[in-house]
């Protein structure tokens, strides 16, 4: 296979707003390979695109407008100010104008129009109303796969209008009609037939589970315990199967089991609920998100926990902390003090606030660490009981283990944080150039700390960010050992 | 009654049931409509009465708009101010007797009214230049967008021109709206500016529940506005699971 030539954007540490460039981001570089059969067909899916294709799209549009309150206003609200428009890190980092957030809901709002509304019915084109055309699909398809649903642009704009919202309707139109992207499907058909992201068997993980434990004995000379499905368990663990085995996520998995063995409270994962990722979300799907969640519900009870506690994953804590109550809660078998689900995070840090854990902040003294804010956990999320815990605590907890900690840039941080580029279903290898491209941002804000303080750990919550990072700071000219959990600095400070 | 008379109290009870009922109409669809999840954009308010005054610093102060850019923050609040001023000062024509409370501000109104007129109109022109000029805003925009503003515009001007160049019968002009809160319609002055600006207003009301103006609805029904995050503690029931 040819090699593709990946365009690395040149990093200054300043981002700046591009011109626009039209189909900039239209080739093959940025388009999605399209799913597989196989995998369709086990998520209820046509096949292939149907017949009545045009038909079956417009009635899945209007079916899913009289179902989310946030589709029908926010195709109606937008008056295009354009302050959303150079938000987008697919846009600064593409130049293409359908990056922009304004024009990435054009495509579906244009079609809406037409098939939806008295003017778009009656003037067509003079109210840029336009058909569904095997041209607009086409967009749909390379434009709605380069958006991460990380919500920055909802920050912005005067009604809160969240293009992840019309993504998510967008993909689930095309999936309706059988056009569905490889990746995600392919994920989700693992999911709903093995039960997790990776497609590990039960075995396979117990095996992994026992490795680490040796792992740990190893490096520590200390018997940390990794338990699987065991029953009566205080807490059940659910983590994102990467954590399992990819670097650097399996260092933070250390660092939960290291927690928890200081803590001396029992715990347990579960193999049936072996996946805290929900690609069910980023296709816009309500049942399969639902039947994602379902596992996790079904772990909580089976085991008979009574505490339900989340490892590292970005857009998988929106999906627990802002969904799970209503697809499958509610959690009603858990110690109401401890209403699930809670982020690993937020049960550290409370157990360093409470003098539980021994640290010794020198052992991260090689380091020099930024926090980067995954997008959902910033921006569709809460830690705590305060809004706004969800960058204070894991912040908090940094700070905790190490010595040396800096923010990057205010505008890049919080909930004007960047998404690394890669959520929700860009995480692929055909992908790459988009995510170069969206990722840009990130190490522009990076590189002024790294210029400024010599920041050399990048600190994340997030699985995908941790996949993303690490692929792309090599192209960047940064070393992906900088990439790192917060966890896995916990795991250097902790005293077992 | 003359046939111009005959058209216009016609032509402006259409449009004003056309305005309300489509205004309604689409507001109760926005209400109807279900939020099956909780998508608060975060960090958000905990309480209900936070998720209130986050949406009314939304409605008043464009608080999101500042964060996002601060000259179309500008553009937009000063078009907004200014059409509260006008709209607030037009209410004169529509109250008979005024009463002695009201006075003082009858003549307030009046008195800044006719510079929220000149404002009005720079504002326009401002986001009518940024629609031509700068390239992100330039892609963007559509028809409807240029429209509303040259239809604006030309309400602005036409109301200014009204105050200072071809003053109609004030007189006349509020027995005609009078009559028309009454059902007793009167005669409509021949004033041609006035017809013009009676005109395009109508035009307006009509065209209004048909178009993005609808965002004066929508705001308050913008879910990752208005929802409270508190999906630990209480549990957000999906009408449709």
């Amino acid at each position: 296979m040819a090699k593709v030539e990946i365009e690395i954007p040149e990093i200054t540490g300043r981002i700046e707003i591009p011109r626009i460039k039209e189909g900039a981001a239209s080739g093959d570089k940025f388009r999605s390979y399209p799913c597989k059969e196989k995998d369709m067909a086990i998520l209820g899916f046509p096949t292939q695109r149907v017949e009545d294709w045009r038909q079956k799209a417009i009635a899945k549009m209007g079916e899913l407008l009289k179902k989310y309150k946030s589709l029908q206003v926010y195709l109606d609200t937008c008056v295009r100010c354009g302050s959303c428009a150079d938000k987008c890190q697919f846009f600064l980092g593409t130049k293409d104008p359908k990056n922009m957030p304004v024009a990435r809901q054009e495509l579906l709002r244009k079609v809406y129009r037409r098939y939806f509304t008295p003017a778009g019915k009656m003037l067509g084109k003079l109210a840029n109303a336009e058909d569904l055309t095997e041209d607009v699909l086409n967009e749909w398809y390379v434009y709605f796969y380069q958006c991460s649903q990380c919500r920055r642009c909802s920050v912005y704009c005067p009604y809160g209008i969240d293009t992840a919202e019309i993504c998510m309707a967008a993909r689930e139109i095309m999936d309706a009609i059988g056009v569905g992207q490889k990746y995600t499907t392919e994920v989700l058909g693992k999911v709903l037939t093995i039960g997790n992201n990776l497609g590990l068997q039960p075995n396979a993980l117990k095996n992994t589970l026992e490795f680490v434990e040796e792992e740990i004995k190893e490096a520590t000379g200390v018997d940390v315990r990794l338990p699987m499905d065991e029953e009566g368990a205080e807490i059940l663990l659910v983590t994102p199967s990467a954590d399992f085995f990819a670097s650097p996520h399996i260092e933070s998995l250390i660092g939960y089991a290291k927690v928890f063995h200081q803590a001396g409270i029992s715990w347990t994962i579960s193999s049936h609920a072996a996946e805290f990722g929900n690609f069910g979300m980023f296709i816009g799907n309500y049942s399969i998100m639902q039947k994602v969640s379902q596992r996790i519900a079904d772990a909580v009870r089976n085991l008979k926990v009574k505490r339900l506690i989340v490892g590292e994953c970005g857009h998988a804590w929106r999906v627990a902390y802002s969904f799970w109550n209503t697809l499958v809660g509610p959690f009603d078998t858990l110690d109401p003090k401890y209403p699930g689900p809670q982020h690993i995070c937020e049960f550290t840090m409370d157990l360093i606030n409470r003098g539980v854990l021994k640290i010794d902040k020198s052992a991260n003294d090689e380091f020099s660490v930024t926090f980067h804010d995954s997008c959902n956990v910033a921006r569709a999320s809460r830690m705590g009981n305060c809004a706004g815990g969800q960058f204070e605590i894991p912040r908090a907890l940094i700070k905790a283990v190490c010595n040396k900690y800096v923010d990057m840039a205010e505008e890049t941080i919080k909930e004007n944080t960047f998404c690394c580029g890669a959520g929700a279903g860009l995480l692929t290898d055909e992908l790459m150039q988009v995510r170069v491209a969206g990722v840009m941002p990130r190490m522009q804000a990076l590189k002024q700390v790294v210029d400024s303080h010599g920041v050399n750990f990048f600190a994340l919550i997030c699985a995908v960010c941790k996949a993303q990072f690490t692929a792309v700071f090599p192209k960047y000219g940064l070393p992906m050992e900088m990439v790192g959990g917060v966890h896995q600095l916990v795991s250097k400070a902790i005293q077992i | 009654m003359n046939p111009l008379t005959v058209f216009y109290t016609i032509f402006t009870y259409i449009a004003i049931a056309i305005f309300i009922l489509g205004f309604l109409t689409k507001i109760w669809k926005y209400g109807a409509t279900p939020s099956p999840l909780k998508i608060p954009t975060t960090p958000a308010p905990t309480t209900a009465f936070g998720a209130g005054i986050r949406v009314a610093c939304e409605a008043l102060f464009f608080r999101s708009l500042f964060k996002g850019n601060k000259f179309i923050w500008l553009g937009g609040a000063v078009l907004h101010a200014s059409l509260l001023v006008i709209l607030i000062s037009h209410t004169r024509y529509f109250i008979h007797p005024v009463p002695e409370c009201l006075m003082y501000f009858q003549v307030f109104f009046q008195n800044i009214g006719h510079y929220a007129g000149y404002i009005l109109l720079l504002a326009i022109g401002y986001l009518g230049l940024r629609r031509i000029f700068i390239d992100q805003t330039a892609y963007i925009s559509i028809l409807a967008d240029y429209f509303i503003l040259a239809l604006i515009f030309c309400i602005g001007a036409s109301g200014v021109l009204l105050k200072y160049i071809t003053r109609p019968d004030l007189v006349s002009v509020k027995a005609f709206t009078l009559g028309l809160i009454s059902f007793k319609p009167e005669a409509v002055p021949t004033n041609p500016i006035f017809l013009i600006h009676l005109t395009l207003i109508l035009i307006l009301l009509i065209y209004f529940p048909f178009s993005k103006l609808m965002h004066a609805g929508g705001i308050f029904f913008s879910p990752t506005r208005h929802q409270v995050d508190n999906s630990r503690e209480k549990r957000h029931v999906n009408p449709w699971d």
